[in-house]
């Protein structure tokens, strides 16, 4: 499902992020990404959805080598991964219900399939209540929780959440994890990194740890393994 | 690949929303073209308006030749034949010596009159009034005409009408390139302008495209906003020239007796429609320019 062999990322400003990277995530898997600060995990998440490209390697997501794939179908592939991103990229002009229809309206879903679609996922999040607020009127928690209905209400066969819970008060974070592992139940493969040692040593997963933008460690059902 | 109908809604009330969303931006964007339209729409009147005087003096040129005192009434005829079928004339009319006084007479008023007795011993001559298909063939149909033996002498003001035609080749030339040049000039301004309305929304054009909009799925918005912005932008200023040069015709009409500006109907709709055009196409034209840019995610 998700393939990536000796990649590496040189930004312009010559910054290496990844460092010869290789990994293989199968389809219905939850795996944690961790590793410090500044270890390349955004950057791991970026290249998946062609928010960038590699300066070397390969990467292959659900079959497609994304080398191989013009401009014009990176709107596909990236239609078949919901990703929150660590900076939720909200529209803060627009109510969350916006928000959240832009994904549906993207793929062109019928109008009255978005309405219930976007409260049924703001009932998982639980922020129905909120649907007509704008973006700017919401907490930090809030924003994150959004970003999460947005990325999960097309059912993507992919759920990147880059620091998913960073937001949220315990209470808050341990019912995303919920929702996240309903949503892995039902098929979808997750990939999220987190510096949440507390939900990685408890809710256990395959843990691939990250250091100078490389894998250095990978074990099913690990450990967080920093000091938080 | 067919846009879908819902899909199409989706984009024309992304548009509306837009510009009310980007209110101050939007605001300055159709000032811009506002200010831009009431220029190049006021410099159009005043060509358009110009080239009618210039048509008006043009016209009025006509070229007088005398038949010699000698000549017969079938000489006559088969020069006034001859000039008839000639390519650059568009009419000639005969003016007998007598007809020729009484022209000259009228044209010295009540004063006039005491030229009657000159009847009998008229000293004018037999004339052809001619006019040329075009007013800057004049000298040239003249100079033909007058080549011919019966003819004794011709009149046009030749001087003054080389002077009139060089001024108004100027006046044509000068103001085709200064409304040309004033409308490239609001182009880049107007789009200078909606340039930085985007430039202010670059991070949502990211958003869209990260979470899988297509090129033309955040084209489409931007181009309703850039049309929209083009249209309302061109009401006030298309409205003020239409009122403002309603009332200068009128106020010529009363008070300018010799000359009178180009009718408003349907000149000023015309003109009017041009500028909505223009204005319209430069909105969008500027809306896309600059989204263009921001589609590389
Ligand atoms: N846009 C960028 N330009 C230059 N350097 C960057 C950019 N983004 C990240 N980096 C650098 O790349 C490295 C990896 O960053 P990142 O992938 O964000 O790590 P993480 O998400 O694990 O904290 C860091 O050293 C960071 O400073
Ligand atoms: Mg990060």
């Amino acid at each position: 499902m998700i393939t990536m062999k000796r990649v590496r990322k040189t930004y312009p400003n010559g910054v290496q992020a990844l460092n010869g990277m290789n990994i293989h995530i199968d389809k219905g898997e939850f795996v944690y990404v961790v590793g410090p600060s500044g270890a390349g995990k955004t950057t791991f998440i970026k290249l998946m959805i062609r928010e960038l490209k590699p300066s070397e390697g390969l990467i292959q997501i659900n079959g497609n080598n994304l080398g191989d794939l013009s401009d014009k179908q990176i709107p596909y592939l990236r239609r078949k991964i919901g990703v929150v991103f660590q900076d939720f990229k909200l529209f803060t002009k627009l109510s969350v219900y916006e928000n959240i229809a832009f994904a549906l309206e993207v793929i062109e879903e019928e109008p009255e399939q978005i309405k219930t679609k976007v409260m049924d996922v703001l009932d998982i999040v639980g922020l129905k209540s909120k649907a007509r607020f704008n973006t700017s009127e919401l907490s930090g928690g809030e924003k994150q929780r959004i970003a999460i209905a947005r990325a999960i209400v097309n059912q993507p066969a992919i759920l990147i959440a880059d620091e998913p819970t960073g937001n949220l008060d315990p209470e808050t974070a341990w019912s995303i994890m919920g929702t996240l592992e309903e949503i892995n139940n039902r098929g979808t493969t997750i990939v999220m990194a987190t510096h949440n040692s507390h939900i990685v040593n408890t809710l256990k997963k395959r843990v691939i740890a990250i250091e100078n933008g490389k894998v250095v460690r990978d074990e099913l059902g690990g450990s967080y393994g920093y000091q938080a | 690949m067919a846009i879908k109908r819902k899909t199409l809604t989706r984009h024309g009330r992304e548009g509306f929303k837009n510009i009310r969303r980007n209110g101050w931006m939007s605001f300055a964007s159709m000032s811009a073209v506002a200010i831009m339209l009431f220029v190049v729409g006021a410099f159009a009147f005043l060509i358009v308006n110009t080239n009618h005087l210039i048509d008006t003096i043009e016209n009025d040129v006509e070229i007088r030749a005398f038949f010699e005192h000698d000549v017969d009434a079938s000489e006559q005829e088969s020069v006034l034949e001859e000039v008839e079928s000639h390519d650059s004339v568009e009419n000639v009319v005969y003016r007998d010596r007598d007809e020729g006084l009484d022209v000259f007479m009228e044209s010295m008023g009540s004063d006039g009159e005491v030229f009657e007795n000159l009847r009998e011993e008229n000293p004018l001559n037999d004339a052809l009034i001619i006019q040329a298909t075009d007013p800057q063939m004049t000298a040239a149909v003249a100079e033909e005409v007058n080549a011919q033996s019966a003819i004794e002498s011709v009149e046009y003001g030749e001087s003054i009408l080389g002077q009139l035609f060089t001024v108004t080749n100027y006046v044509r030339i000068l103001g085709g390139a200064l409304v040309i040049g004033l409308i490239f000039t609001s182009v880049f301004l107007i789009s200078n302008t909606i340039k930085l309305t985007i430039l202010s929304r670059k991070d949502e054009i990211q958003i869209m495209k990260l979470v899988g909009a297509t090129n033309s799925f955040v084209r489409f918005p931007f181009f309703i906003e850039g049309a929209l912005i083009g249209l309302i932008g061109a009401i006030i200023p298309i409205a003020g020239l239409t009122v403002g040069y309603s009332y200068l015709y009128s106020f010529m009409y009363d008070q300018v007796p010799f000359f009178t500006f180009v009718e408003p109907n349907p000149m000023i709709w015309q003109i009017s429609g041009l500028l909505l055009l223009v204005s319209i196409l430069v909105g969008i034209f500027g809306s896309q320019m600059s989204v263009r840019k921001f589609l590389k995610v």
